[in-house]
């Protein structure tokens, strides 16, 4: 359980120095030249932290609705024909670099937080539906077999059989999804988005490594702790259904 | 991919394919929307202009002929062949298209006036994008033609771009003022990609093999390596800076070496450190998928440790390594676009300047050719994958 001691130190660190950033003013003064300030000032770096969860979460949230809403009509007898082309257009589709989605949403949505907000729906979209796919695809013949012979409704297997089966995969691709816009969520500050790449972009500007650490710091903890987090979720739905893998 | 049967016998009777609607709905949306936007320079924001308009005289018979190809695509009953033709057929002509309209609305001798795409040469070039991919798809053609299909898409787009004939439109206006720039830019990108890659080769695989003889290192170098993703890559590539250059500054000889806090050296190492994961990782899984039985076989035949791995697990390993080199070389000429913003070269040199200026054209100088890369990087070593794994493919096609 050294694993979940270091989870919760690492909460602990985060929250606190989100609260008081100034606390850990000497961490950081090592890294600052020329006694430039060691903590961002120019906006809180709580507030960049909600705003960068926000986008994040606003943004996984619509992909999640859509990915699952398109992965369940493919599966359909009333979709089946889309599904060679989706499969297709989700593996290329996941080649297109996350900076040039972002790039190219900016002459549509102009700058700010709407290109970001785009550009990470847009990208988050395949990892979920591409799991979607597989874990409405690979389900034991005999469950669906069972659920079938017991009367069940199309709608109520897809309900109370399917999606449940399914949900750990599902949660699997919202997790990558989510540290992925993450991570992109930081490249959006360079067309003006609210977020903690406006840390690392102003220490870059200004050659000071102290900020490009501290927007760093702060982005991974926050990837590492989404990362678990999901984890522990899918492990526990997982053992829910006895899908349990060790 | 192919775990699923799919029924290919049942649409093809049936009077109407549902794909080949919704692409005719997205190419009528192109048809409907301007096909490109004129500007009276790079900056101002432009008016848009219809494909019937933007051709002169052929207009209205272009976009007549475009739906004709559109409406053809909902039949049921067209063959796969063809419907491929059709699609890559299409977004030939709707790239011809552009050339055209930015040769017939440039007033002669302008060299201030843009012809940028726009929403409906976009959509356009989807509809019929996605109208070949469907028919690709369904096709399940052997891989020398899916090798060859990939040479010939090149080969089109390449010979389009080389003849000319799209140098009005304004990406290839911006491409035409940096020409030797542009060149440059590309080298430095591929040496990002590619160097990052083989660097990660070098040190990856032995540390792939060496957790795979020795269990007991593996949670803590996977560990390491796993935390070393999540540190976002506007960051890695910031701290790099500094670090290269103390090295440079206080290490004898560092310097002579090139190693600088500045250029091409932080992005290669942030870059490299980004791919470390995805080798070793899959050297493992590769090295532990090899059936026991033909571990034991090579050993009973008094095979030495070297041998074997040499030998038996590594050449067994291989579609799994290879499937790491795709992922790895796909995102790293991705992530090499972020070296543009700290002066390491590559296309997002042009990308964020053209953010900055607000010239979207240089944006699409920038990002096209990324995304070009990529898809191309992508899609051979897919196919590179399926060569190596004659075995599978075989079983799955019966």
């Amino acid at each position: 359980m050294i694993a979940r001691l270091l989870l919760g130190l690492a909460v602990l660190f985060l929250l606190a120095f989100l609260i008081s950033p100034d606390s850990f003013a000497g961490l950081f003064q090592p890294l600052t030249k020329n006694n430039a300030p060691a903590i961002y000032t120019q906006t809180s770096l709580l507030s960049l932290t909600l705003s960068h969860l926000g986008l994040v979460a606003l943004a996984v949230a619509a992909s999640t609705l859509v990915a699952v809403a398109l992965g369940v009509l493919v599966t359909r007898p009333a979709g089946r024909e889309f599904l060679p082309l989706a499969r297709t257009v989700t593996s290329v589709g996941q080649t297109f670099p996350p900076v040039a989605v972002l790039a190219l949403a900016v002459p549509m949505m102009g700058f700010g937080a709407g290109p970001t907000l785009v550009a990470l729906f847009l990208y988050g979209l395949l990892p979920i539906f591409e799991n979607t796919l597989t874990g409405l695809t690979n389900q034991r013949p005999e469950v669906t077999e069972a659920a079938r012979a017991m009367g069940m409704t199309p709608r109520q297997r897809l309900w109370q059989v399917e999606l449940p089966l399914a949900m750990p995969l599902i949660l699997a691709g919202v997790r990558l999804s989510a540290v992925i816009s993450l991570a992109t969520a930081t490249i959006g500050s360079t067309v003006a988005a609210k977020t903690l790449g406006e840390v690392i972009i102003a220490g870059l500007l200004s050659s000071n490594t102290a900020f490009v650490v501290q927007g760093g710091l702060v982005v991974g903890l926050l990837a590492i702790l989404i990362y678990e987090g999901f984890q522990a979720l899918e492990g526990r739905l997982s053992r829910r259904i006895g899908l349990a893998q060790g | 991919m192919t775990d699923m049967p799919i029924p290919s016998a049942r649409p093809a009777s049936r009077p109407l394919s549902r794909p080949g609607l919704l692409f005719a709905l997205i190419g009528v949306a192109g048809l409907a929307l301007p096909l490109v936007q004129f500007k009276a320079n790079r900056i101002v924001l432009g008016e848009g202009v219809l494909l019937g308009a933007a051709i002169g005289p052929l207009g209205w018979g272009a976009m007549a002929l475009l739906a004709l190809a559109l409406i053809a695509g909902i039949s049921g009953r067209l063959p796969m062949t063809l419907r491929l033709a059709l699609g890559a057929g299409g977004v030939v002509a709707v790239l011809l298209a552009l050339g055209a309209a930015a040769r017939f609305l440039t007033p002669e001798g302008n060299t201030m006036a843009r012809v940028a795409p726009a929403a409906g040469f976009w959509l356009l070039l989807l509809a019929f994008a996605l109208m070949a991919t469907d028919a690709l798809s369904r096709l399940r053609l052997t891989l020398a033609r899916r090798w060859l299909l990939l040479a010939a898409a090149i080969v089109v787009i390449g010979g389009v771009l080389w003849s000319g004939w799209l140098d009005g439109v304004s990406v290839m206006r911006e491409y035409e003022a940096r020409k030797d720039l542009f060149w440059r830019e590309a080298g430095r990108h591929l040496v990002l990609a590619f160097g990052s890659l083989g660097g990660a080769l070098l040190v990856g695989l032995p540390i792939g093999t060496g957790i795979y003889l020795l269990p007991r290192l593996r949670r803590a170098v996977l560990g390491v390596l796993n935390i070393l993703q999540t540190i976002p890559s506007l960051a890695l590539f910031g701290i790099m800076i500094p670090i290269f250059g103390w090295i440079a500054a206080n290490l004898p000889g560092a310097a002579e070496l090139g190693i600088a806090g500045i250029g091409i050296f932080p992005a290669l190492v942030a870059l490299f450190l980004y791919s470390l994961l995805p080798v070793v990782s899959n050297t493992l899984v590769g090295l532990r998928g090899v059936p026991a039985a033909a571990r034991d076989a090579a050993y009973g035949l008094g095979m030495t440790e070297g041998q074997v791995l040499r030998g038996v697990l590594f050449p067994l390993a291989l579609p799994v390594i290879l499937t790491a080199v795709r992922i790895v070389l796909v995102q790293n000429i991705g992530l090499a676009v972020i070296a543009g913003l700290i002066g390491g070269g590559g296309f997002g040199t042009f990308v964020f300047q053209g953010l900055n200026q607000t010239a979207m054209d240089l944006v699409l100088l920038g990002a096209l050719p990324t995304i070009a890369l990529a898809l191309v990087a992508g899609i051979a070593l897919d196919l590179l994958v399926e060569t190596l794994e004659p075995a599978r493919t075989e079983r799955t096609d019966a």
